[in-house]
């Protein structure tokens, strides 16, 4: 074995030789690192984007709708007729015992005049226990309680949006509002979601009481749709069936008779988004396997050329002494010198890139240490072997015959 | 080495197979050279003279017969053998000069040092200095090839030939590629090499270079047919004073602009 130090020199001597085609070789690598890492990072960062999304929806949160949930025969699709009341509401708080939450919730559109402006939103008539089933937080004053519900009082409890709309400038609570020409008290604010989930802003909304929207606001006697929380999310499916045992009394349903209400839960919708970000990570993973792939093959194509090219300066280090040995040492040190600074220079353009991508573009790319080393590892292999195989031949050659290439 | 033969093969012969058909480039050479010898090796293209330069340089082996190194038999060597020997007992010079590209004079001289595992140079750079010097370079040596003369660079690898005190220089036609002022001017180089006590093997197809060696050996396909010592050998360096000098012309070109 010769000094490594002066392995080292050689080599080095050898890459400063060849800036280009060094500068070129480490390209390959540097941008198949650096792809691997923030794509896959923007997988993950997505994934765990939807997933947060998905747990500000609620806690272990349940939604039942009215309609059938197949579509046979003369049903005229989701919706058209409406078949949930305040009754199954109540039915449903007395007897499930799997849920620690339940409310009902009537949607309307409204004009709300108050403060300085005036604004349309849309009005959501629900039960004291709403805020617990979706996960809303006071900012300001009360939630209202059974009482207003009971008496159908006019009060209500304004999204961060609407705060800004109407009263930019002070506190709401206490202050008169219409919604739709009938005054409103405003009672409390709810604290902001921030940037909603799924292109909606549900900051955007107005909560006064279930009874107060349902007769004083819509006008009708059906519920939109009923809000619930499981006990736990593994009690879900479970709490799922008990809602639809009582719905179905409720609604007089024959065995054999289908569900006239459908039913959704937070848990399906994890498992949903869960499954396709999983399907896009691996797409994008793909992607960037493949540019890494790409890049080993430029790695390799330079590699290989390079140690052809070379083949007559092997052949003139064979003439003074050199050993095959020595040779191949050489020029894998080369190669692994390249490969680690093209994988080091592609893990800190990744990092340069996501931090771009976070500040630009709002992505948090989640990187994950595993994916560096592995693109690391992967593009030093590449390297490595490429450099190696060649070298191997060259060296293995008689001096003469390595002298005479052309 | 006691016997004073350096050099010695028997018999030696090297065939190429190509396909179907097989080239005998040596077919039973006997060479015996003795230490301090200046032997010129000549010969039609093609008889065989460098293939017999490459068996004795160790770059190459002898399909069959005997290389005696030394006194020592080559032929169980291993290829890390065969590397030891041309690093540390022999320096080649080519027709083609084969210097790196795009590496200064004083870093293609210290090459063969850094294969060297004898430890006989604590420090290359200063044996690659006094090697350049040794052909008279010591001001050229931070020059790439490409901006070396062809003398110059026939120089420098001599001088890379010469880094490692090797006590064998062998030459291919070293003079070939160089005009007839530049080859004598490089033949005293090597009378004076020899005159220090170097074995030196030189092909050359010029009779008048080959008058500057002390021994005559030709070939013809594949085989010795005559070897005679010189009787009227030549001084390089006195024939040097006597031939108008190269850079007359140069200069008189430069007053006129
Ligand atoms: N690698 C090789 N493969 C096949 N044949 C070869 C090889 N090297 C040399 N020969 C053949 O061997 C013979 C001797 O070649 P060699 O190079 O020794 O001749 P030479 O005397 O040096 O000629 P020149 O004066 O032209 O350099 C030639 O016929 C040549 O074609
Ligand atoms: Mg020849």
């Amino acid at each position: 074995m010769l000094w490594p130090k002066r392995l080292l020199t050689i080599a080095f001597k050898g890459l400063l030789k060849n800036r280009m085609r060094s500068l070129l070789t480490t390209l390959g690598v540097i941008i198949g690192v650096a792809s691997v890492i923030v794509m896959v990072g923007i997988g993950a960062g997505a994934q765990a984007d939807v997933e947060s999304q998905i747990s500000s929806l609620g806690s272990n949160m349940i939604m039942v709708f009215p309609g059938a949930s197949r579509h046979g025969g003369a049903s005229g699709g989701a919706g058209s007729y409406n078949r949930l009341t305040l009754d199954d509401v109540d039915a449903i708080r007395e007897e499930a015992v799997l849920l620690s939450a339940v409310s009902g919730a009537v949607r309307t559109g409204a004009q709300v005049v108050g403060g300085t402006g005036d604004w349309n939103t849309s009005v959501m008539g629900v039960s004291p226990e709403y805020p617990s089933i979706r996960a809303w937080t006071i900012q300001s004053g009360e939630f209202f309680d059974e009482r207003a519900v009971r008496s159908r009082a006019k009060v209500a409890v304004l999204g961060a949006t609407v705060v800004d709309e109407l009263f930019p400038n002070d506190d709401p609570v206490g202050q008169q509002i219409r919604i739709n020409k009938t005054p409103f008290r405003v009672v409390g604010t709810l604290k902001a979601k921030g940037a909603s989930s799924f292109g909606r802003d549900e900051d955007d909304t107005i909560l006064v009481p279930v009874t107060t929207g349902l007769y004083r606001l819509s006008g009708g006697q059906y519920i939109n749709m009923m809000f619930a929380s499981a006990r736990s999310l593994d009690e879900s499916d479970a709490a799922i069936e008990e809602i639809t045992g009582i719905l179905r009394r409720e609604h007089r349903l024959n065995p054999g008779e289908d569900d006239d209400f459908r039913i959704r839960s937070q848990a399906e919708f994890i498992e949903m988004a869960t499954e396709t970000q999983q399907v896009m990570t691996l797409l994008l993973g793909a992607v960037a396997a493949v540019s890494l792939i790409v890049g080993g093959i430029g790695i390799m194509n330079i590699m290989l050329v390079s140690v052809t090219e070379r083949t007559r300066e092997i052949g003139i280090r064979l003439a003074v002494g050199a050993r095959s040995s020595d040779i191949l040492i050489q020029f894998l040190t080369e190669s692994v010198v390249l490969s680690l600074l093209g994988g080091t220079i592609g893990v800190a353009l990744a990092y340069v890139l996501t931090t771009i991508l976070n500040s630009a573009v709002g992505m948090t790319p989640l990187v994950n240490p595993g994916i560096v080393a592995s693109a690391f590892g992967f593009a030093a292999a590449i390297g490595v072997f490429f450099g190696y195989y060649p070298a191997r031949k060259a060296a293995m050659l008689n001096p003469i015959d390595a002298l005479r290439y052309e | 080495m006691m016997s004073g033969r350096v050099i010695e093969t028997r018999k030696a012969t090297k065939h190429y197979v190509m396909g179907d058909l097989v080239v005998k480039a040596l077919r039973g050479v006997d060479l015996t050279v003795t230490r301090g010898e200046f032997v010129a090796i000549m010969g039609a293209s093609g008889s065989g003279k460098s293939t017999l330069l490459n068996v004795i340089g160790c770059l190459d082996e002898p399909t069959s017969g005997t290389y005696l190194l030394d006194g020592v038999d080559t032929s169980h060597f291993t290829r890390d053998e065969y590397a030891e020997v041309r690093n540390q007992q022999i320096g080649f010079v080519f027709q083609t000069f084969n210097l790196l590209p795009r590496t200064t004079a004083l870093d293609n001289v210290e090459l063969p040092l850094f294969y060297d595992r004898s430890g006989r140079f604590p420090d290359p750079k200063a044996a690659a200095v006094a090697s350049l010097e040794r052909v008279g370079l010591g001001d050229r040596m931070h020059h790439d090839p490409s901006e070396l003369s062809g003398g110059e660079r026939q120089r420098v690898a001599l001088a890379r030939a010469l880094v490692n005190n090797p006590s064998i220089i062998l030459a291919d036609e070293p003079t070939g590629n160089l005009d007839s002022r530049t080859s004598v001017d490089v033949m005293s180089v090597f009378q004076e090499l020899n005159e220090q006590g170097i074995t030196i093997l030189l092909v050359t197809h010029e009779p008048e270079i080959a008058q500057y060696a002390k021994r005559i050996v030709v070939m013809r396909d594949g085989i010795i047919v005559s070897d005679r010592q010189v009787w009227d050998r030549r001084s390089a360096a006195r024939d040097l004073e006597s031939m108008p000098s190269a850079d007359e012309p140069v200069e008189l070109e430069a007053q006129r602009e």
